[in-house]
């Protein structure tokens, strides 16, 4: 506004007056930008609000946005408190509200990881080397659980394959296996048969390599709430939500493909490498399409599931030549 | 008791309370006040007051024998007039959240699984008995016919409980299953029970 300069009232010729559709073009002009100045600020007060700015729960950890191919998607993330209060963490109890409610109970330090099996240098390590061992990364990944939905979340944490370059796994090391906590003190969902405990899941060597699979200590610019794996977790965005072991306490270097929890509960319906699949069904629904929580209303339909969860681009020649109805 | 079961607005009474569980759902429902999954929680409270429905629907007369409470029978065309609208309610959810209403999706889906194969055959089980629910159908069928259609009841609990069990496999969960497997057994098995040939008495 200030850039028009008021020059009063000054007699002038006729050729020099601002024709009629100049003149409403001008105004519709200042109108639209002062309409899009307004929005654009409510717009990016709107996205930091749900990337930069923390809820302010729990301790900042922060992360610089990832360079890693495929780290940030552009969608909108799931609200923090959709993240933190539906998922799935048995330990806690089978209900997807579940974990919120009785996850106050875990205990996250001190925490160590023990590293061993087919690697040169086994070893324990200790939360505070774990969170130094490399540098932080905010990444914004998609997340499909087998059961349906999805969610966007803003992850916080390094590649899984930083871990593995520094134990120097041997010639012999062609999977990892993940241990998670199972300790009846902390975890009241333990009590129930639901799954042999500890649970247990696991990765071919070169997918734990793939980038995209990362070790997460954080959620939205903070440390990871107890019911979200905490203190730390494995995120691999192209598998189904089980596969991303939560509250991790032993990583195994193994030859011989190890077994999942989920294998051994129902091998016809969950296998080993349980890639997001839109074409391979679970044996009781379809997975063609998932629900996006807080995102797709009740009564829209359901979005197509993306092969690989649409991370097909980083991570389809990992299976070049597999039959993924098989090795489902 | 009898008296107090028989009074006229024990029926009315009876009639609200088996709405509230859909008054709750649909005022969730409309307030977003159903948890970040409203339709995932919508078909499954539709399912759980089905199955509950039923079972009540089978213990009126357990219930009204072994305690004598004869009013209790006029309760029995209501809850199970219940166990139909919920069952509807979990089918409408299903074909409308699910599958967008999309006719050939659906019976692709139904062929596909089938668990949702048994719970569909439940609820049309269920539509013969709702449609001859009223008296003017008992008359034209005559009570003998008429009750050996409404046995299908046993049918229609023992499919749902099955379709319950399937869906919940998938998590190895049984928990809840198990509980009303336990109802529905201790139900049924009354009835069997009570049709046992009566043997001759022993005589010392």
């Amino acid at each position: 506004m200030h850039l028009i300069k008021d020059r009063g009232f000054a007699p002038r010729r006729d050729d020099s007056v601002t024709p009629e559709s100049v003149y409403a073009q001008r105004r519709r002009f200042l109108m639209q930008a002062a309409v899009g100045t307004v929005v654009a600020s409510w717009a990016s007060r709107q996205a930091f609000a749900q990337t930069a700015n923390g809820p302010g729960r729990l301790r900042p950890l922060p992360g610089a946005k990832s360079a890693v191919s495929g780290a940030l998607t552009m969608e909108k993330p799931t609200s923090y408190a959709d993240v933190t209060s539906y998922n799935n963490f048995y330990e806690f109890g089978t209900d997807k509200s579940d974990p919120a409610r009785h996850a106050g109970s875990l205990k996250t330090q001190p925490w160590t990881v023990v590293v061993e099996g087919e690697v040169k240098k086994p070893g324990s390590w200790d939360l505070d080397a774990l969170l130094k061992l490399a540098p932080m990364e905010e990444r914004i990944y998609r997340m499909r659980c087998v059961e349906g939905w999805s969610m966007v979340i803003p992850w916080v944490g390094y590649s899984l394959v930083e871990l593995i370059k520094r134990v120097e796994p041997t010639g012999n090391a062609k999977y990892l296996q993940f241990v998670t906590l199972a300790d009846k003190g902390q975890m009241p969902g333990l009590r129930s048969s639901v799954l042999d405990w500890p649970y247990v899941e696991g990765l071919r060597l070169d997918e734990a390599m793939q980038p995209l699979a990362m070790l997460a200590f954080g959620l939205y610019g903070e440390l990871l709430p107890n019911q979200n794996g905490a203190p730390l977790r494995l995120v691999v965005p192209w598998k189904y939500g089980f596969k991303s072991g939560k509250s991790i306490v032993r990583i195994r270097f193994v030859e011989k493909q190890p077994k999942t929890s989920w294998e051994s509960a129902a091998a016809s319906e969950y296998g080993f490498y349980s890639n997001v699949n839109p074409k391979v069904d679970h044996p009781r629904w379809s997975q063609a399409t998932e629900r996006r929580i807080g995102e797709d209303g009740l009564l829209s339909r359901k979005r197509p599931t993306l092969m690989f969860n649409g991370y097909e681009p980083q991570v389809g020649q990992l299976y070049a030549g597999m039959d993924l109805a098989k090795f489902y | 008791m009898n008296a107090l079961l028989s009074h006229r607005a024990v029926k009315p009474l009876l009639f609200v309370l088996a709405l509230l569980p859909f008054a709750s759902l649909l005022h969730g429902a409309l307030s977003n006040g159903l948890g970040p999954n409203p339709a995932e929680a919508l078909s499954r409270s539709t399912g759980d007051w089905t199955l509950r429905f039923l079972c009540l629907t089978l213990a009126v007369t357990p219930l009204r024998q072994i305690t004598g409470w004869v009013a209790m029978a006029r309760w029995r065309r209501m809850l199970g007039l219940y166990s139909f609208f919920y069952a509807l309610l979990h089918f409408l959810c299903y074909a409308w959240l699910d599958m967008g209403f999309d006719v050939a999706d659906i019976v692709r889906d139904i062929q596909k699984r089938p668990f949702v194969l048994v719970g569909t055959l439940a609820l049309l089980l269920m539509l013969p008995l709702a449609a001859t629910s009223f008296n003017r159908a008992i008359k034209a069928l005559g009570a003998a016919r008429w009750r050996q259609l409404h046995r299908l009841v046993y049918a229609i609990a023992v499919l749902g409980l099955l379709h319950f069990f399937w869906m919940r496999s998938a998590k190895n969960n049984f928990g809840e299953v198990a509980v009303y497997a336990a109802i529905i057994a201790l139900l049924l098995g009354w009835r069997v029970w009570k049709a046992r040939p009566a043997r001759p008495a022993v005589t010392a």
